[in-house]
């Protein structure tokens, strides 16, 4: 089956979640939050989010703690690599072969 | 049947004729950089936004990317965008040419031809607009003024059907900048002729839509769960749109003469082919000049037509074959060349003719480039030369001649 | 002459000799339109094209045929050559090709047979800069005589006639400017010398 049907005459598509795929399954490292030098989390205020800003899949919630949608984190590092207190770490996937 | 209508003839210059065929379409948006010979035309534009006779939004702009820019953003939320350049100013548009064929936007540009540097020359030839043949636009090529005004008004008809951008090609200076008579239609019989333009996107922030991402090499299943075209099969579409689109011209040449009385329901203009043993094909201004260089050799009773070549993409194939069918010698005037090969028009003859029973001998002259005059009577003596030259072994001479002074 | 407009497709030819500024390109176009005005449905007024420049020779072009006209090349044999500047004479391109029997028509305070030139030609000539500059036809110091020259070409041939003319002007100008261009145009009709070659 071709693609004519689409009936699109120029690239459309709407914009949502998980356009690429589930790219949760990309990560072989997980970040993991410690919520006693997370900003946000020890002044108990909506600030900082660094992590949010940066992360390329916007799977960063900006949220006290910064919660993160597994389903499509692929592991990239940045929000670690950008938090300004070392909060995140990056832990090996523990995946089930 | 003759139709009935008052005529509202001014006399006035090709770039007046532009800007009053861009007012009379009511344009929404128009964003251009002058440049010689275009700059008149913008000129006009924007005084006619000024005094408030055309209500759009003139953008001014820093470059001609820029302007074909800020047309293709205007498309595509809808808005009936124009704009107009010459040589260096297309050239400088090339990746937005693209850009706004892809993206299929139904944008109308004026381009009024002219030579391209090195060296400087701001004279015509049309190597500017042919040198752009390959990025997906539709292109018609003007004789007179009056073509000018009807066919700007025409393209928007075909662009908005077929979702193809149109570029109306005419010389600069040569009518550019050369006044006579044209007739002005009323703004109520355009209307009737012109729909309002339909997007086919919509920018909607409650219905958030992305247009023109990375679109990967293969089709593949976007959010809604349906198969979404890959890059090769939106190309597919823009080639099998311009294909397709020689009904829609036809079409909106027809319905153009219902209302205004000039015909177009035509991919060329022709003159005497019934009989003709030998065909003059030129492109623009020079297929006037054609039809005066024939009046000489008819004088001289050599049995001569002449093929105006209007619509240059899509190319008209098999209604070239139909004329020449019974041509024995075809006399193509370029006044663009494709270096090391020949002029583009002859290409395509050469290419429609191939495969068929038409076994006519063809000679291709380059003319007129910088703003070299052309006369009827140096049409006329190149194609003496050319019947002169049917004595020789070979058919189709491989390159052009050019009519110059080396 | 002037009852040639159109032999086998060819169309009356005026060829236009100025300096920039002068406004020849802006006479072209009057006669273009007058001759409109008077019947003719084919006609073209066009500039040679290039850069022009203030002061330096630039011509321009009338063609007027009672068929569209379908020559768009540079005039080669004209039927009338207007000079604005009889210092152009000295060009020997102003008169080339010139038809015989045609017009050669200049602002001159010279009579014809003064001016010294030679050919199968009619000449026509007036003193046009003297009657501008008595009118007051002034811009930015220089005299413009291109609305009254069309006076002479009206005298000489019938290509255009002064009601013709004067219906274009009153289009063309505002009324603060028209009268005397008006003015000029008529002392430059009745002060036009012709010589008729043959």
């Amino acid at each position: 089956m071709g693609t004519r049907e689409c009936n699109h005459i120029c690239d459309e598509s709407s914009p949502g979640i998980g356009e690429a795929g589930s790219t949760g399954e990309w990560r072989t490292n997980m970040p993991v939050i410690d919520e006693t030098k997370c900003t946000a989390s020890k002044l108990n205020k909506p600030t900082c989010f660094l992590c949010w800003l940066y992360c390329p899949e916007a799977v960063m919630t900006k949220g006290i703690p910064p919660s993160i949608n597994l389903l499509y984190c692929k592991g990239c590092g940045i929000c670690a690599q950008v938090c300004p207190v070392q909060a995140i770490t990056m832990a090996p996937e523990k995946k089930n072969l | 049947m003759a139709i009935q209508r008052k005529s509202n003839i001014h006399i006035m210059d090709g770039n007046q004729a532009a800007a009053i065929a861009a007012r009379l379409s009511r344009v929404q948006v128009v964003a251009a950089y002058p440049i010689t010979p275009q700059t008149p035309l913008t000129e006009q534009l924007s005084l006619f936004v000024e005094s408030g006779e055309l209500k759009a939004e003139y953008v001014a702009v820093e470059s001609e990317h820029s302007a074909l820019a800020v047309c293709t953003s205007a498309s595509i939320v809808g808005a009936r965008a124009f704009t107009a350049t010459s040589a260096h100013g297309l050239a400088y548009m090339h990746e937005m040419l693209h850009w706004a064929a892809g993206a299929r936007l139904p944008i109308v540009l004026a381009c009024v031809n002219r030579a391209i540097g090195a060296p400087w020359n701001v004279l015509n030839d049309q190597q500017d607009s042919i040198a752009q043949r390959d990025t997906g636009w539709i292109q018609i090529y003007c004789r007179n003024n009056q073509e000018i005004l009807d066919t700007v008004i025409q393209a928007f008809r075909i662009a908005e059907q077929v979702y193809v951008p149109v570029m109306v090609c005419y010389d600069g200076y040569i009518l550019s900048h050369t006044e006579m008579p044209v007739d002005i239609p009323d703004q109520a019989d355009v209307d009737k002729y012109l729909p309002p333009y339909k997007p086919h996107t919509t920018l909607d922030p409650a219905n958030p839509k992305n247009y023109n991402l990375v679109t990967l090499a293969d089709p593949r299943v976007g959010v809604e769960g349906k198969l979404c075209h890959g890059y090769m099969e939106l190309r597919y579409l823009l080639q099998e749109a311009l294909q397709n689109s020689r009904e829609t011209i036809l079409d909106a040449g027809q319905e153009f003469n219902k209302i205004f009385g000039r015909d177009y329901a035509r991919m060329f203009w022709e003159d005497r082919n019934e009989d003709a043993e030998i065909t003059i094909v030129a492109m623009g201004s020079l297929a006037m000049e054609a039809i005066v260089a024939a009046d000489m050799l008819r004088e001289e009773g050599i049995k001569v037509g002449v093929l105006g070549l209007r619509v240059f993409r899509p190319f008209p194939k098999a209604d070239v074959v139909r004329v020449l069918r019974k041509s024995k010698l075809i006399v193509v005037f370029d006044k663009n060349i494709s270096y090391g090969s020949e002029g583009a028009t002859c290409s395509e003859i050469k290419s429609a003719l191939y495969g068929t029973y038409i076994n006519a001998s063809i000679r291709n002259f380059i003319v007129g480039l910088g703003g070299r005059d052309v006369k009827a009577r140096e049409l006329a003596d190149a194609t003496r030369k050319a019947i002169a030259s049917l004595k020789e072994t070979v058919i189709n001479p491989d390159y052009p001649e050019w009519i110059c002074q080396i | 002459m002037p009852q040639k407009t159109s032999l086998n497709n060819r169309p009356l030819e005026i060829r236009w000799h100025g300096r920039g500024g002068q406004g020849a390109i802006t006479a072209a176009k009057i006669v273009a339109e007058a001759a409109y005005l008077k019947g003719y449905k084919g006609v073209t007024a066009a500039p040679s094209f290039g850069a022009e420049r203030r002061g330096a020779p630039v011509s321009a072009s009338t063609r007027i045929s009672d068929q569209p006209v379908l020559v768009m090349s540079q005039v080669e044999n004209p039927d009338i050559v207007m000079v604005l500047d009889h210092t152009l004479l000295t060009y020997p391109e102003v008169i080339a090709g010139l038809n015989n029997n045609g017009w050669l028509i200049v602002n001159s305070p010279l009579s014809p047979r003064e001016l010294g030139i030679k050919g199968n030609f009619n000449i026509a000539t007036a003193d046009a800069t003297r009657i501008c500059l008595e009118l007051g036809i002034i811009v930015a110091g220089q005299v413009i005589v291109n609305t009254a020259i069309l006076g002479a070409l009206a005298k000489a041939t019938r290509v255009v006639d002064l009601p013709t003319l004067e219906k274009v002007l009153r289009d063309r100008f505002s009324k603060s400017t028209v009268e005397m261009n008006l003015a000029a145009v008529h002392k430059t009709h009745d002060a036009t010398r012709i010589f008729k070659s043959g």
